[in-house]
């Protein structure tokens, strides 16, 4: 498995740190839109674990239109709002009483990937319109480093967002609702406002940022669409959140610490290590880990949960 | 039959309904004669001998991975780790199995099998610990355990303990043919059903008659009451995560050493995943798991037929199982709903209430 973006040996050594760095943004992108979307979610005090499959369901769709209409803009539109059809398919099963959100979310994340599997078995092999990159690397002249600096317009895009999210959740008016909802739900419901309906939307809006980052796996890195594209980041993007103490902002570093995380075993292989890298493949998850069992606590609520929420209890 | 458990029943069956309609839909539009897509699916489960011993061996590993989430889920937690624990259970039982195949077969199945129990168990348990002493989501950790559980595997077969015979599929060294676990008597199908069988009968007993399941009952219904019974909640959440590990363990082990007889990538089967489906089906109650498994079982035999004949994708299957999943966990919304399955003395108080307060909903 080589891998040609991350393939540094041009430079020696020092080509791993730089295939890290540029894995954080990289890979990172992804963990970044699903995580502010996961984030606007659990504000509202639901968990939606269905984003792993609405990642893949997104990533399958931008790739189809990407691939018939030839605009790659156009596919991340639909993976948006297929991703926002299936987050307000799960806002409303949660709606029905009785229903458990995190069994919800289990059983479509079992529903999207089988459906984008079923759909995406004829964009196997056909190659559509990727997403432009923005070269930051002109000013060198080593190959390495060019492609290492190429960053796609959407991680600018979740740059701005992460900032806008926070903002909006601590500033505006819609924000407070939506914090209200996840604090309290009989404080929201005696202030007139729709629990369901406003939970409804927030895991709307994070299905559609989920749809957006599945559309960045199939059209900009690692750039095709196949059944092995998605390794967990919908389920890792919950956990992210949890460590980010569901801070939009923190979200950002978050993504790209756990981007460059997931990037150190291909970097390390395209260096010459050949034995072991199946077990920096694991590092994310063993990150990820680590930071549950490091901020989570038995006895007491972290800083930022929403009470409301169940999956960090 | 008491009213709950055909309520129960029949809910189930609404919605396993509902979901072939919505199935059939969908076949349809993808091109499919939804009528002949049921009746391969008849024929390649149920119709015949050679098509009933394959569901019979799928049917044996989703009772066991069922279990991993059913026995958790009395105490109110969530695991979706039986992928993980598969995994590494078979690792564990071909380890053993290679270490001891100079003694004779039936004491390297009995080590395999315990090796298989044992740290299938550790892995969730490991997730029940953290859950219980740490606080760490079940749900969450057991699925990272899940990638961590592949990692390793991918790990393992492809360095320390790599057959250098096997060139295109990394694989360990293979046990011998006489250490392998043998066909049951009359069947083309393997000891791992048993398995299966027992380990879901003792689940029931476990869970459904005895105090240990009692107290997990209620610890699982309201965690603090238990707490203030003063049952060691934490120490029977650990158990709770070993015991449905174990069997999910045991699954890898029957894996390995019935149809492989080596570890590879084969090990990562899926059969983790729609274990949870089946746990969910069952309603977590371990005699309900078995007549589930078979089902779906029967579905995963079907996949077959229904790629060779109607020419559908192999992910017809999976999407029937995640239209099964939503609807089934939907149709919860159903219990309840309905007056004629409440007790009777229920009904009487409800209908005195409602003539005494119509404005009452």
């Amino acid at each position: 498995m080589t891998d040609p973006a991350l393939d540094v040996t041009g430079i020696g050594v020092w080509g791993v740190p730089l295939a890290v760095a540029s894995g954080a943004v990289r890979i990172g992108t992804p963990f970044l839109f699903v995580s502010l979307g996961e984030c606007l979610t659990e504000k509202s005090g639901r968990v939606n674990l269905g984003l792993e499959g609405t990642l893949v369901m997104g990533a399958m769709s931008a790739y189809a239109v990407s691939y018939y209409s030839g605009s790659a803009w156009l596919g991340v539109l639909v993976a948006g709002l297929v991703g926002a059809v299936l987050g307000s398919l799960h806002g409303w099963l949660c709606s029905l009483p009785r229903v458990n959100d995190v069994a919800i979310g289990i059983a479509l994340i079992s529903f999207g990937t089988g459906l984008a599997f079923f759909l995406g078995k004829p964009f196997i092999q056909p190659s559509a319109q990727k997403l432009p990159a923005i070269d930051l690397g002109f000013w060198s002249s080593s190959p390495e480093v060019r492609s290492a600096l190429q960053i796609n317009a959407l991680f600018v895009v979740g740059l701005i967002l992460a900032p806008a999210i926070a903002f909006l959740l601590a500033r505006t008016r819609w924000g407070l609702v939506l914090r209200t909802v996840g604090e309290s739900s009989d404080a929201a419901r005696s202030m007139g406002y729709r629990v369901n309906t406003v939970r409804a939307i927030a895991t709307t809006c994070g299905g559609f940022l989920a749809g957006v980052a599945g559309s960045f796996l199939s059209l900009f890195y690692p750039g095709s669409w196949n059944e092995r594209l998605s390794s967990g980041q919908g389920l890792m993007a919950v956990a992210l959140v949890i460590f980010a103490q569901w801070n939009p902002v923190r979200c950002l570093w978050a993504a790209l610490l756990f981007g460059a995380s997931s990037a150190l075993g291909p970097a390390l292989q395209s260096v010459g290590v050949s034995s072991g890298y199946q077990l920096f493949n694991a590092v994310p998850y063993v990150l990820t880990l680590g930071i549950m069992v490091a901020t989570s606590s038995a006895s007491r609520r972290l800083p930022g949960q929403p009470a409301e929420l169940t999956v960090a209890r | 039959m008491n009213r709950a458990a055909a309520e129960a029943v029949i809910i189930r069956v609404v919605a396993l309904i509902a979901s072939m309609a919505l199935f059939g839909a969908f076949v349809a539009l993808a091109g499919a004669d939804p009528l002949d897509v049921f009746y391969q699916m008849y024929r390649g489960s149920f119709g015949t001998s050679f098509s009933v011993q394959n569901t019979l061996l799928r049917a044996a590993p989703l009772m066991l991975t069922a279990l991993c989430t059913a026995i958790p889920a009395r105490l109110g937690l969530m695991v979706i780790g039986g992928e993980g624990a598969m995994v590494m259970g078979g690792l564990a039982a071909i380890t053993c199995g290679l270490a001891c195949s100079a003694m004779s077969p039936w004491i390297v199945t009995v080590a395999m099998a315990l090796a298989g129990f044992a740290v299938g168990g550790c892995w969730i348990g490991l997730s029940g610990a953290l859950r219980a002493y740490r606080g760490v989501n079940e749900t969450i950790s057991s699925l990272l355990f899940n990638y961590i559980a592949i990692a390793l595997l991918s790990y393992f077969v492809e360095g320390p303990m790599r057959d250098p015979t096997s060139l295109n599929k990394p694989s360990t060294r293979a046990i011998p043919a006489a250490d392998m676990l043998q066909s049951i008597p009359g069947l083309e199908v393997h000891w791992g059903l048993v398995f299966g069988l027992v380990a879901c009968v003792v689940a029931h007993v476990l869970m459904m008659r005895s105090v240990f399941g009692f107290g997990a009952a209620i610890a699982g219904g309201n965690l603090r009451a238990g707490m203030l019974c003063g049952l060691p909640v934490r120490r029977m959440m650990i158990i709770a995560a070993v015991l449905g590990g174990g069997a999910a363990g045991l699954a890898g082990m029957a894996e390995v050493a019935a149809v492989h007889g080596r570890a590879n990538g084969s090990l990562v089967t899926g059969y983790g995943y729609t274990g949870i489906l089946v746990a969910f089906m069952a309603q977590h109650e371990p005699l309900a798991i078995i007549p589930v498994a078979l089902l779906f079982g029967g579905i995963g035999a079907s996949n077959g037929l229904l790629q060779r004949v109607d020419h559908l994708p192999d992910a017809t299957v999976a999407v029937l199982q995640g239209i099964l999943f939503v609807v089934i966990l939907a149709s919860e919304t159903l219990y309840g709903r309905f007056a004629i399955f409440r007790p009777r003395e229920e009904r009487a108080v409800r209908s005195a209430v409602a003539g005494a307060a119509p404005e009452a909903t």
